[in-house]
């Protein structure tokens, strides 16, 4: 009898105790049995989720804990179904059937680390398809297909590569953001974990398309897990032959780094990003040059986030038509989105552009945790705004967002509930940009210093009025005159806080 | 400085990388736990940039410390997501608890509380890190369980 257990040694799931149970399992292992650490599929609210494949059948587990797996070790495998943890076939829940993944589609289903089981999957066939394209080929599928940058700004993925395709220079780089320092995100980390190949393909691919031999991965270090499965996930393909000096037998190299961060929250900036891989401070520079004409070391550089590299291999491996199919006007394929904070079902949901942020939190994320009533989704981040009840019928789509003045951003949606205080979020974004701030220019490093101050007189209610309006002008500064979006974005989350949640910054004060 | 011979081998390896600097302080503050003052003089030669440019980004960077942590670092997330989950609470228990502000290390060396923004495990916040291990779902009984060590240390 052969009977295969899955246990995902993602971090989340690592942090709920799934290391624990991995070797609780693997002390009362009969023969024929194995124990796979697999991904996470994203059901956070799930984890640990241990699934258990015999004849073709996999059935799922959660939230388990040592007791739950204790007990059910004890009991013959017929009686399984029975316990309270069972939840049958992940697949069928309402969770994963409202989803469509595309490029989660391989998240937990195995060893993220197992080179066969990412070819089973269709693996690397984005990669085998670009190596018999003209460079210009590969830049006009990816235009086709509509993909935008994951990271936030949602720009025309197709259009920066073709800056740097037709760029001349000695080197080109391809550098990967994996700074994911927004609260409320995770995707970029589920994905590195989960199916790590999938962001080297993306890359390879991304080289060949621009002509750059060399690639960069920038991860924060606060993911040290991460680093670890990038780490050997990267030295398995190059001793299979899709990094190096002779990619797929084609003759041509792409050669990839992996970089840590230092924790600075501002290297989430691109050009703060390449200073930092420079070796010097993460500093933002001023915009042009465009780092796809003057990036790294000076030289033409693909930047983009780790879902959008991730995504060109489906796009290369299906083509852009079915990726262009899914989505709506101009947000085409899928959307990442991450449910988090006060969520009693929190996680990674992938889908199609175009649901409202009610159906997502309210249906699939199940509502608050605490059970009390939502008061506020802050999306796309700490500079995302604060969303009252009336904006949660907004589709999630980047213009739909905009038109709101929110922002989508990564596509963070963290929820809050009627016992938060909104004076204290927008102080703390205000802290938080001071504390963060590169220190450039003067709107964001003084300005934020200066905003916790008057929110704080605000709050102590200290001619709240007067101090209202000038809090305003200085949000109005930071967002005009700010070198970078830290700065200006900042006034984002404050000012919806100020705007829809008045009540909060001057309790007794009914005119403000 | 004490350590020449770990300082040489890290200079060694990352001289000649483009941007090495930020690595080589990684590899140095993994071999001593802080990056000392005595190695910039170094660390600059080596890699042909200025002792004030080594200084400026040590400074730069959370991470980079100039003296050693204590001998044990937990981390509390502060970000919004474990804010929605009750961290601002968590943060002043767990500051009574260990009996040291957040951002400084106790007076015996034991052990350093941090802030954090951000361990990737805002599905299930709020979220701690103790030497660099992140705990998920943390109220104030599983952060009394997990801190169990050092707070007896404390009370004794």
């Amino acid at each position: 009898m052969t009977r295969r257990y899955f246990l995902p040694a993602d971090t989340t799931a690592g942090a709920l105790g799934a290391d624990a149970l991995a070797e609780q399992l693997q002390g009362a292992l009969h023969e024929g049995e194995t124990v796979v650490r697999n991904g996470s599929r994203g059901a956070f609210w799930l984890e640990p989720l241990l699934e258990v494949e015999e004849g073709g059948e996999r059935i799922a587990f959660g939230p388990l804990d040592g007791r739950q797996l204790g007990e059910l070790l004890a009991t013959d495998y017929t009686q399984w179904r029975e316990h309270e943890s069972c939840l049958g076939s992940v697949a069928q829940l309402p969770w994963f059937k409202a989803q469509t993944r595309l490029t989660f589609k391989r998240a937990g289903i195995d060893d993220p680390l197992c080179l066969d089981g990412y070819l089973a999957q269709q693996g690397f066939e984005g990669l085998e398809h670009a190596l018999h394209l003209a460079p210009e080929d590969i830049v006009e599928e990816v235009l086709r297909s509509g993909l935008r940058g994951r990271g936030g700004a949602a720009f025309p993925a197709g259009i920066k590569w073709r800056t740097v395709a037709e760029a001349s220079a000695e080197q080109k780089y391809i550098v990967c953001n994996a700074d994911e320092g927004d609260s409320g995100t995770f995707a970029d980390r589920l994905l590195m974990e989960a199916d790590p190949y999938q962001l080297i393909e993306g890359m390879a691919i991304a080289g060949l398309a621009v002509g750059a031999t060399r690639g960069y991965i920038y991860l924060r270090s606060e993911y040290p897990r991460t680093w670890e499965v990038l780490h050997r996930a990267i030295g398995k393909a190059e001793a299979a032959g899709y990094l190096g000096d002779n990619i797929g037998n084609s003759n041509r190299a792409f050669h990839l780094e992996l970089r840590i961060g230092a924790g600075a929250y501002i290297c989430g900036e691109e050009t703060a990003m390449l200073e930092s891989l420079e070796g010097k401070r993460g500093m933002v520079r001023a915009k042009p040059p465009l780092p796809a004409l003057e990036g790294l070391f000076g030289q033409p550089t693909v930047v983009n986030n780790v879902l959008t590299l991730a995504a060109v291999s489906t796009v290369l491996a299906d083509g852009a038509e079915a990726y262009a199919a899914l989505g709506m006007e101009r947000s085409k394929g899928t959307l990442c989105l991450q449910l988090a904070g006060n969520i009693k079902r929190g996680g990674l949901l992938e889908v199609p552009f175009g649901m409202s942020v009610r159906e997502v939190v309210e249906q699939l994320g199940g509502g608050t945790r605490s059970g009390r009533p939502i008061k506020a989704i802050q999306a796309g981040g700490p500079l995302g705004a604060y969303l009252p009840e009336s904006a949660w019928d907004t589709p999630l789509d980047y213009e739909a967002f905009a038109g709101i003045g929110g922002m989508l951003g990564h596509g963070g949606l963290v929820v809050f509930d009627d016992t938060a205080d909104m004076a204290a979020q927008a102080r703390f974004a205000m802290a938080f940009c001071a504390e963060e701030s590169c220190g450039k220019c003067t709107p964001c490093r003084v300005g934020s210093t200066r905003g916790v101050e008057v929110i704080d007189k605000i709050i102590a209610r200290e001619d709240p009025a007067a101090n209202m309006t000038l809090l305003e002008d200085l949000c109005d500064t930071m967002e005009h005159a700010s070198l970078c979006a830290m700065g200006g974005l900042t006034p984002h989350p404050v000012r919806s806080a100020m705007t829809y949640f008045p009540e909060d910054f001057c309790k007794d004060v009914g005119e403000v | 400085m004490q350590d020449q011979v770990l300082l040489d081998q890290i200079l060694t390896c990352h001289r000649n990388e483009p941007g090495g600097l930020l690595p080589v302080l990684r590899d140095l503050q993994d071999g001593l736990g802080f990056v000392p003052e005595e190695s910039y003089s170094a660390i600059a030669e080596a890699l042909n940039i200025s002792v004030a440019e080594v200084h400026g980004v040590v400074s730069f960077y959370h991470d980079f410390r100039t003296e050693p942590a204590g001998a044990c670092v937990i981390q509390v997330c502060q970000a919004e997501s474990c804010q929605a989950c009750g961290s601002r609470e968590l943060t002043a228990h767990a500051e009574r608890r260990l009996g040291v502000a957040l951002g400084e290390t106790r007076a015996d060396g034991a052990v350093t509380l941090e802030p954090v923004y951000c361990l990737g495990n805002c599905a299930c916040s709020p979220a701690i890190a103790i030497d660099q291990q992140s705990h998920a779902l943390v109220d104030k009984a599983r952060f009394d369980a997990l801190t169990t060590q050092w707070a007896q240390e404390s009370d004794t």
